[in-house]
């Protein structure tokens, strides 16, 4: 039997298994109620909105286009409702508030980084006397500042402060979780150290030299261990779906991150195909869950309405874990691995689509109707751009995989574009809205300043459009210059020029939205501005509204 | 869903698939695949100079994984046959690397077998290529008012050294070169490696 043969019936039997796998946890699969959906809500809670980024009359403004779009206005939730709750957010305070000053910390650091990386390489000449700040350096600086500071400290936090809201008792073991994000940042500082001073394993994702990287696992094995005990002694029956991608991304990445690091074992080619196994499943197993619970908590929540169709994520789910896991090949394709490695990948990537419209159909549904509650909730905006750039991101790194595109886009700036698509107009978007969320109970004071809110938003968003489309404009010249063999390879340099003059002003826009983003942070921890403390706590309505 | 065990369970087995298809059966295949015709072990200079590679960050812009004629042009452009992976069989880590910001280096040795140009392009590539956006890397070389007995003086072209100064590698820059100039894998492939 030939190999394509095997290949072919191994993937029609795994998807077979998949699809009975998913069959078989369903209830009612695709009914458009589900009572799961409901378990983030207390009773008589559905059609309230919580909103504790914005002052009190927004949240009354808000409040009353929830009541318009659902027809019908809901009662408070009830005391014990709300007492568990508090006590859920209280219970997790200090380490979501920990991990938040080291995700602010890292972002700062990852911009700065970055923003010097770009500015670089249209000017090879600044500031190059230096050996840590040559260019092969900053930029892996940049990204292992986001890889393993902002993004996980940002995803970590979140899933701390919601965990116990969805398991309904406060956090167990929280001080594990502490200790090991004190850990993990004392990991990350020496091993952005040593990268800077030149000592690197030399993979792409994976530079932080192995004897740091026990400190990481380390560092991450205790942050799992309150997720664990709450978890064992949980007060609800059904988990809702965003602690099965939480619970997941948590299990995952450790497995995933040790393999990978492994010393002395990976080799040659093979070495170069496990690169790319833990590269792509660092975003879609670990990053891309813990944005996603945040979606799903989140956006339901802010409009006070349970997720429609909430028997589709379970394909969502299950659907993102089978693939995605298999996706990284493409970053190989047309190098020297065994052909059926690729076509999987490339078959794999495409399945993708699969519950990436799970996914958008359940967010849609869910938001149908409500859209005029963006104009007052900061959390819904960032978090629905996000997740709908999710989308985005996914079907753009579908079609990339395909080898006709990947002919072209495969070794340019493109990439760097897609990347950026989905780690920072999917990922941080979600986690800033996410922020903007619990900030203010975890601070017990409301976000002084709701203009800052605003120009963060514009900023990063207006940034990250033009960082993306000019990085894909231009990846796509610079392949197809690439690919011309009549025009010299510097053709495919020079084309790219004006386009890395965009990003580089797309990133300095970001930035100004970051550093407006800290600012606004430290003046809620030290206590600057306007105090209006109390009145959307908890997100119920001031005195005299419905 | 109501089991936590399942649900774990459930997701380390696709991971578990994810893994067998990605790394062990690699591992299997290739992980000790035989060296291709022709190729010698690095030396130590060359392994050196390897490290200088990692820890600049050349692979983050150079690729060293020419592609077939029938996807892309890289023969054409003196890059060389697509590499297989006997070519790799010393490679540890691996530097396929994922961008060409510059151009593909696997075959740089035989493409470009001068020792001068090549230190002469890390001090300033432009000096060789108008428009080049690489990094000039001033601090693998030292300055100095005249040469002394054993160091390498670079020969730039006109206008190029600091005036009335001379140029003078580092070790760390002579070892890079070496490292650039073993890059040859031009040796004819047999029919059995590819």
């Amino acid at each position: 039997m030939s190999t394509s043969v095997i290949l072919a019936s191994a993937f029609v039997l795994s998807f077979v298994a998949l699809l009975v796998f998913i069959w078989s946890q369903r209830h009612g699969l695709f009914s458009r109620d589900s009572t799961g959906a409901n378990v983030i809500f207390g009773a008589e809670e559905i059609g309230r909105a919580e909103e504790p980024a914005v002052t009190s009359t927004a949240a009354h403004a808000l409040q009353q286009q929830v009541n318009r779009a659902s027809g019908k206005i809901a009662a408070p939730a009830s005391a014990s409702d709300l007492r568990t709750r508090a006590a859920a957010d209280e219970s997790s305070t200090p380490v979501v508030f920990f991990m938040f000053c080291a995700a602010f910390a890292w972002l700062l650091v990852a911009t700065a980084a970055g923003l010097l990386a770009s500015y670089k390489l249209h000017e090879p000449d600044f500031l190059t006397q230096h050996a840590w700040l040559t260019f092969g350096r900053v930029r892996t600086l940049h990204l292992n500042a986001v890889a393993y500071g902002w993004a996980p400290m940002a995803g970590l936090g979140i899933a701390m402060f919601v965990l116990p809201r969805l398991l309904g008792r406060p956090l167990l073991g929280g001080g594990f979780a502490m200790l090991g994000a004190a850990l993990w940042n004392a990991a990350l500082i020496s091993g952005l150290a040593s990268i800077a001073v030149g000592i690197n394993d030399g993979l792409e994702w994976l530079e932080i030299p192995w004897q740091i990287d026990v400190l990481f696992v380390a560092g991450g094995l205790l942050v799992a261990v309150p997720l664990v005990l709450t978890l064992a002694k949980r007060k609800v029956e059904h988990l809702y779906v965003s602690v099965w991608y939480m619970a997941c991304a948590l299990f995952w990445f450790p497995v995933m991150f040790v393999v990978a690091n492994i010393p002395g074992l990976h080799r040659g080619v093979e070495q170069a195909t496990m690169n790319w196994w833990f590269g792509h499943n660092v975003l879609g197993l670990f990053y891309t869950p813990l944005a996603l619970a945040a979606v799903y908590y989140f956006l339901p929540k802010v409009i006070g309405r349970p997720v429609q169709s909430y028997n589709l994520s379970l394909l969502g789910f299950w659907g993102l874990a089978f693939f995605y896991g298999q996706v990284g090949g493409h970053h190989l394709i047309g190098g020297p691995v065994p052909a059926w490695l690729i076509t999987l990948s490339i078959v794999q990537s495409m399945m993708m689509v699969l519950p990436v419209i799970a996914f958008t159909v359940n967010q849609y549904q869910t938001l149908e109707g409500y859209l005029s509650a963006l104009r007052y909730s900061p959390t819904l905006r960032f978090i629905g751009l996000g997740g709908l750039m999710y989308t985005a991101s996914s079907l753009q790194g579908s079609f990339e995989a395909l080898r006709s595109v990947n002919a072209v886009t495969h070794f340019t700036h493109y990439t760097v574009g897609h990347s950026h698509l989905g780690l920072y107009a999917f990922v941080t978007l979600v986690f800033f809205g996410a922020m903007y969320f619990i900030v203010p109970r975890v601070t017990r004071r409301e976000w002084p300043y709701p203009r800052l809110i605003a120009a963060h938003f514009w900023l990063s968003s207006i940034g990250v459009a033009i960082y993306v489309i000019a990085l894909c404009v231009g990846g796509w010249l610079q392949g197809e210059a690439m690919l011309d063999a009549g025009k010299p390879f510097m053709d495919s340099v020079s084309v790219t020029l004006p386009y890395l003059k965009a990003r580089t002003v797309g990133g300095a826009l970001m930035g100004l939205g970051h550093l407006v983003f800290a600012t606004h942070f430290a003046c809620m921890i030290f206590n600057l501005g306007p105090r209006r403390i109390g009145a959307t706590l908890l997100g119920e309505a001031p005195a005299g509204a419905p | 869903m109501k089991s936590e065990s399942r649900l774990l369970i459930g997701a380390m087995v696709m991971l578990g698939f994810a893994a067998s298809a990605l790394v062990v059966i690699p591992y299997v295949q290739v992980a000790n695949v035989a060296p291709t015709s022709g190729m010698k072990p690095y030396t130590s200079t060359e392994l050196r100079g390897r490290e200088q590679y990692i820890s600049n960050g050349c692979l983050y812009c150079h690729s060293q994984q020419p592609r077939a004629a029938s996807l892309a042009p890289d023969a054409k452009r003196g890059w060389g046959r697509a590499s297989v992976a006997g070519d790799y069989a010393f490679d540890t880590p691996h530097l396929l690397g994922t961008m060409r910001t510059g151009p593909d280096l696997l075959n740089i040795g035989a493409r470009q077998p001068s020792v001068q140009w090549h230190l002469g392009h890390l001090y300033q590539p432009r000096a060789y290529v108008p428009g080049s956006i690489m990094p000039s890397y001033p601090y693998l070389f030292v300055i100095k008012d005249q040469a002394e007995p054993g160091d390498v003086v670079v020969h730039l072209p006109e206008g190029n050294a600091p005036a009335g100064k001379v140029v003078i590698a580092t070790p760390e820059a002579q070892e890079l070169v070496s490292y650039l100039l073993s890059l040859d894998r031009t040796h004819p492939v047999r029919a059995q490696e590819s």
